[in-house]
Parts: structure tokens; sequence; C-alpha cells
């Protein structure tokens, strides 16, 4: 049983009490951050990015990064549910009906159930990705350059389709991610390019300066536009189990929006978010009481949490096997990765079997952690919701300093910050979403590379890309894709669900 | 005929990306473009910015004589503070030392919101400092000089 080795090899890695104590921190962290109204999953990791380079391990940092991930997802549901401020899209559904609940008084119950299925999906999930990850990866290495090149357009091209608001500017930004990824230098000719003569930048633009730029400080600057009075709603959360009843009303809901989450979180560009609003309408529809969502239903809480934890997890398939980043938080991952100097891909499996399955196992692992400790610790999160908002930028903004100036002790990555801080702030007062840009921009240096490459194999004949089958098959779906998404009727039905969301 | 009209938003943002289009596609032309079999370092980058420099077209084109949205609230005061934060820390880091430097980013970074006080803002940034040197300079020994050379040098610990 080759499943069954690689995953004891994959326990082994994250049971070394080292790895279990980044882990561990790593939730906390992710937790403690992610907790704070406001700043959703994105930017906590961005934020504590740099904190893992201080671990010298690549394995021991990545699952440290991916316990941040867990805890800050669970922050940003606990934000949703006790004062209906989701910390990130995916949580917004959750936002519904656990505000509600909480209001009934029913606040612990909520974040418990919420905690129990994503725990279920995660555990349910994880074991997918260590199923599907090996096959994925054997597929990946018979991959060329073309390719690669189709697969990166069609990771771009749905992410897109999954972006909020325009499709044109979703595109720009895209485009605009690629061109800000490719400053530096070139890597066939030596060339600099884009660098406006600055020697500090020659190696490109610094990409954990460019992400707390885009997703921390841009969304500093939103939260200071109208500085309002939180109103936490509850002091104090008692009653945190569940009653049996509740018990028998989650178990269905848990179920399904754990199949519908591991399905589409495969997609790139944002599955998690749209595994938990399709949750969201497949509860509601199969309820024998629908009057009851938007009023504190617990189908309303059990279902898009567990969809939207399935489908985190399952995000990462695409992100281990092929290197290809299905949200900001996998591109963030990826870049992490190459800054440890691992070059993402089907290659990882094999080489590094150690790190490959030690994340996986640690996803598990991780989830467990989020259970055992955020249940008790739930008194303190909320306490954090009652830290007047002034008092925690000048925080952030020191840590963020500190976090980026310590990766590589240049200076330049801090103006970096306070430009892309500034034209990440300006692009959302535009109504563009930064996420495009961010997966643009690690992508930008992959893309011409094998664009290149991949010419000069079939001797500048761009016709490569449609004779290989399976390059050919893969940019098919990218047009499929753009095709269904300028359809007047998705293109209607798609503002419906991004107005409902917002 | 309707008076000429745009809608804001949107207008600023096509501009916005036309800028970074025609900026993109300035510095590729004094690149080597080479051809399609042999891209040069500027093939590329100049045909991201053209299709950059057409996609900030669309959006002008769609943003005429429709009515938009406003902006809605700008966080001036926020960018005045929060902005120059990282810039500061980077100049002053090698020549203040990290304990000056990282307590006047804080210290700036603070004043961001009309609601902080002159005081709680010392504290804070005290109390940060102090928690920073402990964790990031003693503990995790990252390689900052605590006083740096532009300080007398009965200063430096």
């Amino acid at each position: 049983m080759d499943l069954l080795n690689n995953l004891a090899l994959g326990f082994s890695t994250a049971s070394t009490p080292a790895n279990l104590g980044f882990c561990l921190i790593g939730v906390l962290l992710g937790t403690l951050i992610g907790v704070l109204p406001g700043i959703g999953a994105t930017a906590t990791i961005a934020m504590l990015l740099p904190i893992t380079f201080q671990i010298g391990d690549p394995v021991s940092s990545l699952i440290m990064l991916a316990g941040i991930y867990y805890g800050a997802q669970y922050g940003g549901s606990t934000t949703a549910i006790l004062i209906n401020m989701p910390g990130e899209s995916s949580s917004a559904v959750t936002a519904i009906d656990g505000y509600q609940m909480a209001r009934q008084g029913r606040a612990g119950a909520a974040l418990a159930i919420a905690a129990i299925g994503s725990f279920f999906a995660g555990t349910v999930s994880t074991f997918l990705v260590a199923v599907f990850a090996p096959p994925l990866t054997a597929i990946a290495l018979q991959f060329g350059a073309a390719e690669y090149f189709s697969l990166m357009i069609v990771g771009l091209v749905s992410s897109i389709a999954l972006a909020h608001g325009s499709i044109v500017k979703a595109l720009a930004m895209v485009v605009l991610g690629l061109l800000l990824g490719i400053v530096g230098t070139d890597i066939y000719t030596g060339a600099p390019r884009f660098t406006l003569g600055i020697r500090e930048y020659a190696d490109g633009l610094n990409f954990v300066a460019v992400a707390v730029g885009v997703f921390g400080v841009a969304e500093i600057l939103r939260n200071l536009e109208n500085e309002h009075e939180r109103s936490v709603l509850i002091s104090k959360v008692s009653g945190l189990m569940p009653t049996r009843d509740d018990f028998k009303r989650m178990a269905a809901p848990i179920v399904r929006g754990t199949i519908i989450g591991s399905a589409l979180g495969i997609l790139p560009g944002g599955g998690a978010v749209l595994a938990a609003f399709a949750s969201y309408s497949v509860e509601k529809r199969v309820s024998k009481t629908p009057q009851e969502f938007g009023k504190g239903a617990i189908a309303g809480v059990a279902g898009p949490e567990s969809a939207n934890n399935a489908g985190a997890q399952t995000s990462f398939i695409p992100m281990l096997t092929l290197g290809i980043p299905a949200n900001p938080v996998m591109a963030l991952m990826i870049g992490a990765m190459i800054i440890q100097g691992i070059v993402p891909g089907p290659n990882v499996a094999t080489e590094q079997p150690a790190l490959f399955w030690g994340i996986i196992a640690s996803m598990w692992i991780g989830n467990l952690m989020l259970i055992i400790l955020n249940l008790p610790l739930i008194g303190l999160w909320v306490k954090l919701l009652t830290i007047p908002y002034y008092v925690l930028f000048p925080i952030i903004m020191a840590f963020c300093s500190i976090g980026v100036y310590s990766v590589n002790t240049n200076a330049f990555d801090l103006y970096a910050v306070a430009f892309f801080g500034l034209l990440g702030y300006v692009l959302t007062k535009l109504r563009c979403e930064p996420a495009p840009l961010l997966l643009g921009f690690v992508l930008g240096p992959l893309l011409e590379e094998n664009l290149r490459r991949a010419m000069i194999l079939s001797r500048g004949d761009a016709s490569t890309f449609l004779t290989r089958p399976i390059s050919a098959g893969l940019l098919l779906v990218a047009l499929a894709v753009l095709v269904i998404v300028f359809l007047p009727s998705v293109k209607k039905k798609r503002e419906e669900v991004f107005v409902e969301e917002s | 005929m309707k008076p000429f009209a745009i809608d804001r938003t949107n207008g600023l943002c096509a501009a916005l990306f036309i800028f970074f289009g025609a900026f993109f596609a300035l510095q590729s032309l004094s690149l080597e473009i080479g051809t399609a079999l042999r891209m040069g370092p500027g093939y590329f980058p100049l045909v991201l910015a053209i299709v950059l420099i057409l996609l900030g077209a669309i959006i002008l084109v769609q943003a005429i004589r429709v009515e938009g949205e406003p902006i809605g609230p700008v966080a001036w005061r926020g960018m005045l503070f929060i902005l120059p934060a990282p810039i500061f820390f980077g100049l002053t880091v090698r020549g203040l030392g990290f304990v000056p430097s990282i307590f006047l980013t804080a210290l700036i970074a603070a004043f961001a919101s009309g609601r902080m006080k002159p005081l709680t803002a010392l504290v804070l940034s005290a109390g940060l400092t102090l928690f920073s040197v402990l964790v990031f300079s003693y503990a995790l020994g990252l390689p900052f000089q605590r006083f740096g050379p532009w300080l007398p040098s009965w200063l430096a610990l």
C-alpha cells in the first residue's frame, strides 16, 4: 500500500516535536491575527509569512505556514459569527446565519458547529489530497513547456472568472500582475528589466513585500476609512457544546458541504468562496424549513463552513502537484517555497517526499489542533475583539516592517511595501480585486519562461500550443471558461451572487 | 445629445492601467525585442503591455456616459501616516539602529487614526519596541544592530 506508506512518512515528518510545535505556533498566530476584524486570511498569511522564513528548515516553515492558514480561516469565521464581520469572502456566508445564532445567545454553539464541521471536512479532504495528488503528479511529469504555459493560462482565466466585479478589470489586474512579476533580470540574457536603474530590484520585486503591501497595508487603509465603533455582541460565550438536537441537524449539511467543497476547491481562482455559496444554496433548497435561513439556521452555518474548509484543503492539490496556485493563499505558499529554494511542481513529490507528505499530514494535524485548542480558547479570542483598531494597526505595521526587512535585509523591499500598499488601496477603491494581480505576479516569470522555451522547442511555430493534445485541451478549457463567463445569463447570475455577498 | 459624462471610478481605473501599460511598453522598447523564435527580454513584456493598454481603453469606453457609484471615503490621513512608516524604517534601521527606528516607525503609524491620543501612542510604541527587541533581536536572533552609528557610541549596548 503506497498510500499508507506515504501517509506514514508524512505523519512521521509532521509529528516530530519541533514540527508539531511549529504547527501549533502557526495555528495560534493565525487565529490570533485572523480573529482581528477586517483582516482576512490572505492578509494574515501575508503578514506572518516573513516569520516563517526565520525557521531554517523548509518543511517546518511550510508546516507552520499551513497552520497559519487554518488558524486564520477559523479566526475569520469567529469574527463572522460574533460581530458579523467576515474577514474573507469565504466566511461571508457563515456570517448570515452564524451572526443570527449569536444574537439568539447561541454563539458558543455556532462556533462549535463551525469548528466540528471544519474538522470533519478537513479530515475527509486531507485524505482526498493524499489519494489524488500522486496520480496527478504522474500526469504532470509528462508536461512540457507548452503544456505548462497552457495550464497557467487556465489558472489565470479561472481566477478572473471567480473574481468580483468587472471581468475586464480582473483581466487587466492579471496582466498588470504578470508585468510586475517579470521586473528584474532576464534569465536568458541577464538584461535588467523595469528596475528603473535600481540595483536592489535586479532580483525582481520581493514577493513578500508585494503581498504585504497589496493585502496587508491596503486592508489597513481601507479599515481606516471610516472608524466606527464595533459593537461586540457577546462578552461571554457560554453553552459551547451543541445539543443532541444540534448534532442531528448539522450532520447531513456537514457531509454535503464536504462533498461540494472538495469538488469545487480544486478549481483555480477561489474555489473555497464558491464552495461556501454553493453549499448555502444547496442547504436552503433541500431544507424542510427554508424559512429559517437568514434567521439562525444551523445548516446555514454547518454546510458552508465545512464546504469552505474542504475547499481550502483540496486547493492544495493543484499547488502541490502542478505548482499552480488555485487562490491567493496558495500563491503565497508557492512564493514561500521559491524563497526556500524549492521549485514548486510535480518534482516536489518525487524529490522531496518528506516535504510533500509532511505538508499533507500537517493539514490534518493542524485541523485537529484547531478543534482542541480553539474551542477552549474562544473566550480569549472574544476578548481580542474588544481591542480598539487604532491600537492594532501600529503594531501590525511595525511587525510587517520588521518581517519584510528580515527576509533579505533590503531596505528597498520596505519602499516596495509602501508603493504596493498605495497601489493596492487605490486599485481596491477603483473596484479592482487584488487577488488576480497576485496570481499574475507569481506566475509571470514562469509563464514567460515556458512560453519562450516552448517557442524555441517548436522552432518559432506558435501552433505547438494547439498541436500538442494536452496543451490544446487545456487552452480549450480556458476558452470555454471565458466564453461561459461572458454569456449574458451567466454574467447576470454571477453579478447576483456577488451582490448578495456584499 | 447628453453632455459628456464619465464614470469617475472607471475613468481613473482606465487611466491607471493605460499609464502602467505605457510605462512597461516604453521600457520594453529599449530592450531587445527579438523574434517569436528567439524572444528577447522585451518581447513578452511588450505584448503584455499592449494588452494592458487595450484593456484600459475598453474600460475607458465602458466608463463613458455611465452613471457610476461614487468612490466613497478615502483614508487620506491613513495614507499620510501608514505609508511613510515602512519607508522610515527602511531609511533608518541601519543608521539609527533597530530600537529607535522601530519605536519611531510605530509612533508614525499610530497617528494614522484620529482617535489615537499622544500619550497612548507613546506608551504603545514603547511597549511594542520592548516586545520586538526581546522577540526579534534576542529570541529569534535577527541580525539587527540595536543602536546604529548615527547615535553617540555610549548608547550602544
